[in-house]
């Protein structure tokens, strides 16, 4: 890279580059992204404010916000985790394993993003009711999935499903054979390679993806309140309030909890792009 | 890479091979495939006919209509701006470009509640821009504009988020050899960095596309459910199914999963056709 | 560049499909309404086109959208343009004329019967043969007995049955209010899934085959047994219900823009008329005027039940705040249940 620092260490907003367009393509993404997101979102901001300090403050440690955005996030938490878990487990299979269907199977890892968030749960809320073809399975052992917290697991297992997958994938797909081949040369074992050598290798990916499926599944609403018995306390997400509050007319209530959300949503987003660009540092891939 | 079959010392044994497509497997049928079986099990529970009267149904074409053209209005706009973004990010450096970063992909971890929320907030009584529209005789919310701007918020980061980290790996190096060569910005756009990013970038717009003709959390909120106007496919088959006509729901909802299941398919088959001399530049 | 040509032709062939949908209408009317009225209004807006062009009117295109009340209600007030609303209860068009000013305030009364041409009112759908034996609202908070209703916060439907609980349990246990709240608790920790309207509710019970019991409204019910099993389902009528009056109103500041109020008004009026209500009937509504209604069989399908009114609670405007407000006695079922 041609980064030429001024001797002076003068600070400089952008490095100087002999690629042209710069102010072209940054103005129109800022215009467009300002347009689209930026300002749109300042009314929420606008919103909320008029509720005031007080009032905001009042609502945000709402006995019943707090049990609902802790459902949200839990629940949100949970489903990462174990997409975390399988999610390397698919990139694994479908990187480094030839079986029959191995392409289709890539293909439909997809189709969480594409399947209509609503049918997704109506799907899996009539798989996973205790009369479905999976939930009558589970309720001999005294297990409801449906219609309880589980549920909501299930339906954000399901939305966050591509992210560890695809951001997984790409990084093992590049992995530089030789290094495992020097570690097996000195002696490792194929499992000591895959959790010393591969595995951390792969960290950054693993966390970028969890945090992704985490703040996709935090907001998610069409799919969820088919599956989740919506019982307040219990099983309650923060988005379905924030509906209420639009159905009670008490629009600064709602702009309220949409600002928390929006608020955690920009701290998750954030601290990945801080792993991304760490692991770039580090290991010369996103 | 050693993908051969014998015991390889950078491979695994047959039986953990096995075991691992087994887990993989399992966990996939459970998330992924059998609700996905179970869309067309119930769409064709009352056989071919019944699913072709439920898709060409006047207000089912209507909604397909407006669906198409949703996504054609959408995904080109939103490709403009990621190819513009990646490139203002992954070519230069400049300082808050990882708050910028944060910012394009905000849309992507906000609920779709608040992505329709901001926009009835926007343009909804007792805003500011409402009034304005509407003096001047445009429609925003509960009309097609509405529908297509919440389709975009939601929409937004994906080709962006497919090219950034693609052309960021890519670096600079081609692009100045190109210029320093006499090439004109759009030359060197055209000719070197479209032909590095066409993968992802057909990624990007192939995961655009398809969130944007299923996405109906942002859409319910600023659509109004005016049949044959503003009702989308997935608001459609909401509609059909709250009308207990199960079977039609399933019906579209089975129509929307199998185009976007061609689409994935037909991406993976180009790649395999055209994507081996790029490997080092494609993602997968 | 292949993906080029496909988006290309992508969207020509998504304008293309546009511009084939493009069609030229007369005069549209826009009725905002809510759920379950989905069979009856497909029905009743044949017969009032009929009518309409009887009386050497064109044909009109009438649009009808449903939905939970209250959502169908901020549709309007975010400014859907409709012409009429009729929706499960009044505070939700109340709700519209406050805030929006669309309808004018003293919309109740303009027309008859307060607005409302059918009424209906709460029972309970049990599973074939009531193997529970439920038989009246006591016997709801029992143990083991699973009741599913929707969400009070997001369905009017769910609003009337909260109020046709409380008025039992007034009765019941003569006024007492600690006691009244306490049955109301009970009852609804009694519900495992709240669904946000009153046709997710249905499903629930009916698809999935959750619960014991689904407080419903009337004709939701018999919908329910006709569409969906004759054979699975038993209707219930309680001791006590509520007089639930779904209420229409012109939305004075859209039909004076676009001057459809003479066809606004028709289109409400014709809702009283003999067609109207014999359609309302039909649709297991009960109508406001059963002396218009010829066909006597219809008439006989609706159980004699006492009902409290709204006016019982002293009306919509006391009771909106009071039972379903933010930090009402609907939110106050569910605190101690941390």
């Amino acid at each position: 890279m041609s980064v030429v620092t001024s001797s002076k260490a003068r600070w400089r907003w952008k490095q100087p580059s002999v690629i042209p367009g710069f102010g072209l393509t940054l103005g129109f993404a800022i215009a467009y992204l300002s347009l689209i997101v930026l300002i749109p979102l300042a009314g929420v901001a606008w919103r909320s404010a008029a509720l005031g300090w007080d009032e905001f403050f009042r609502i945000a440690t709402d006995a019943r916000v707090v049990a609902a955005l802790r459902t949200s996030f839990w629940t949100a938490g949970l489903a990462a985790v174990i997409n975390a878990v399988f999610g390397v487990i698919v990139a694994w299979v479908l990187v480094r394993y030839e079986f029959p269907g191995r392409r289709l199977v890539d293909a439909a890892v997809d189709l969480p993003f594409a399947l209509p968030t609503a049918v997704a749960g109506i799907a899996l809320t009539a798989l996973y009711a205790s009369t479905g073809w999976i939930g009558q399975y589970f309720v001999d052992w005294g297990i409801r999935i449906a219609y309880t917290p589980t549920g909501i697991v299930i339906a954000l297992i399901f939305i966050g499903l591509p992210f560890v997958v695809r951001t997984v994938q790409p990084v093992l797909e590049d992995f530089d054979s030789e290094v495992e081949e020097a570690a097996a040369t000195l002696g490792a074992s194929r499992t000591q390679t895959i959790f010393s050598i591969i595995l951390p290798a792969l960290f950054p990916a693993i966390l970028t993806g969890f945090a992704l499926a985490f703040g996709r599944a935090v907001g998610e609403y069409g799919s969820v309140i088919f599956i989740a018995g919506n019982i307040p306390y219990v099983s309650e997400i923060a988005p379905l309030l924030i509906v209420m509050r639009l159905e009670e007319f008490n629009y600064p209530a709602a702009a309220a909890i949409g600002a928390i959300m929006l608020i955690f949503a920009f701290i998750i987003l954030f601290a990945i792009n801080l792993i991304q660009a760490w692991s770039r540092r580090r290991y010369g891939h996103g | 890479m050693g993908r051969a079959d014998f015991r390889n010392p950078v491979s695994e044994s047959r039986r953990a091979k096995w075991i691992t497509i087994f887990v993989a497997g399992v966990f996939l049928a459970l998330v992924l495939f059998i609700p996905l079986v179970a869309v067309f099990v119930e769409a064709f529970r009352l056989g071919w006919g019944a699913v072709l009267a439920a898709i060409t149904q006047p207000d089912a074409l209507a909604a397909i209509r407006l669906t198409l053209l949703v996504a054609a209005i959408s995904v080109p706009l939103n490709m403009v701006f990621g190819v513009a973004a990646a490139w203002a990010i992954a070519k230069y450096e400049f300082k808050g470009k990882a708050f910028l970063t944060t910012l394009i992909d905000l849309p992507f971890s906000v609920s779709p509640v608040i992505a329709g929320l901001v926009y009835v907030l926007l343009f909804g009584t007792g805003s500011f821009l409402g009034p304005i529209f509407n003096s001047a005789g445009m429609q925003i919310l509960f009309a097609v504009p509405g529908v297509v701007l919440a389709t975009m918020f939601v929409t937004f980061p994906f080709v962006a988020r497919e090219l950034i980290p693609l052309m960021e790996d890519q670096g600079t190096g081609d692009e100045e050899a190109a210029i320093s060569l006499g090439a004109s910005g759009w030359q060197t756009f055209w000719r070197v960095t479209l032909p590095n990013i066409k993968w992802g970038l057909l990624y990007g717009v192939l995961l655009s596309n398809a969130r944007a003709m299923g996405e109906f959390g942002a859409v319910s909120v600023v659509s109004g459910r005016l049949r044959g106007e503003t009702v989308t496919m997935p608001l459609h088959i909401e509609i059909l199914y709250n009308e207990y006509n199960f079977a039609a729901a399933f019906a579209v909802a089975a129509l929307l999963a199998l185009l976007a299941l061609v689409t994935l398919v037909l991406k993976a088959l180009l790649e395999r056709v055209y994507g081996r001399d790029h490997a080092g530049a494609v993602r997968h | 560049m292949t993906f080029k040509r496909t988006l290309a032709l992508a969207a020509l062939t998504g304008s293309m499909l546009l511009v084939g949908g493009v069609t030229a209408h007369g005069q549209t009317l826009i009725n905002v309404s809510y759920d379950p009225t989905r069979e009856l209004y497909r029905e009743y807006n044949e017969a009032f086109n009929a009518y309409w062009q009887e009386q050497g009117n064109p044909a009109v295109t009438i649009q009808v959208t449903h939905g939970g009340s209250g959502s169908q209600a901020r549709t309007v007030i975010d400014g859907l343009d409709a012409d009429v609303v009729t929706l499960a209860l009044a505070s939700d068009i109340d709700a519209i004329a406050e805030n929006s000013g669309k309808v004018r305030e003293d919309w109740l009364g303009t027309l008859a019967n307060n607005n409302a041409p059918y009424t209906s009112t709460i029972v309970f759908l049990v599973r074939k043969g009531n193997p529970k034996n439920l038989l009246d609202w006591g016997d709801l908070v029992g143990e083991g007995v699973e009741v599913i209703t929707p969400n009070p916060k997001t369905s009017g439907g769910a609003r009337w049955n909260l109020l046709a609980a409380w008025a039992w349990a007034e009765e019941e246990f003569n006024d007492d209010e600690e006691q009244v709240r306490q049955f109301v608790g009970d009852l609804y920790r009694n519900v495992p899934v709240l669904d946000s309207g009153a046709r997710g509710s249905t499903t629930t019970f009916v698809q999935r085959g959750i619960g014991d019991v689904l407080l419903a409204w009337e004709n939701e019910a018999f919908l329910a047994i006709e569409e969906l099993g004759p054979d699975a389902f038993d209707i219930v009528v309680p001791s006590i219900s509520i007089l639930a009056e779904p209420s229409v109103a012109v939305v004075d500041e859209v039909v004076d823009a676009k001057g459809t109020r003479e066809l606004a008004t028709a289109y409400l009026e014709y809702l009283y008329s003999d067609v109207g209500q014999t359609l309302a009937a039909k649709h297991y509504y009960r109508p406001s005027d059963p002396s218009v209604v010829t066909d006597q069989s219809l008439l006989e399908r609706f159980p004699d039940v006492q009902l409290a009114t709204i006016d019982d609670f002293g009306g919509w405007g006391v009771v909106q705040p009071e039972y379903f407000g933010d930090g009402g006695i609907f939110d106050q079922i569910y605190q101690p249940a941390q």
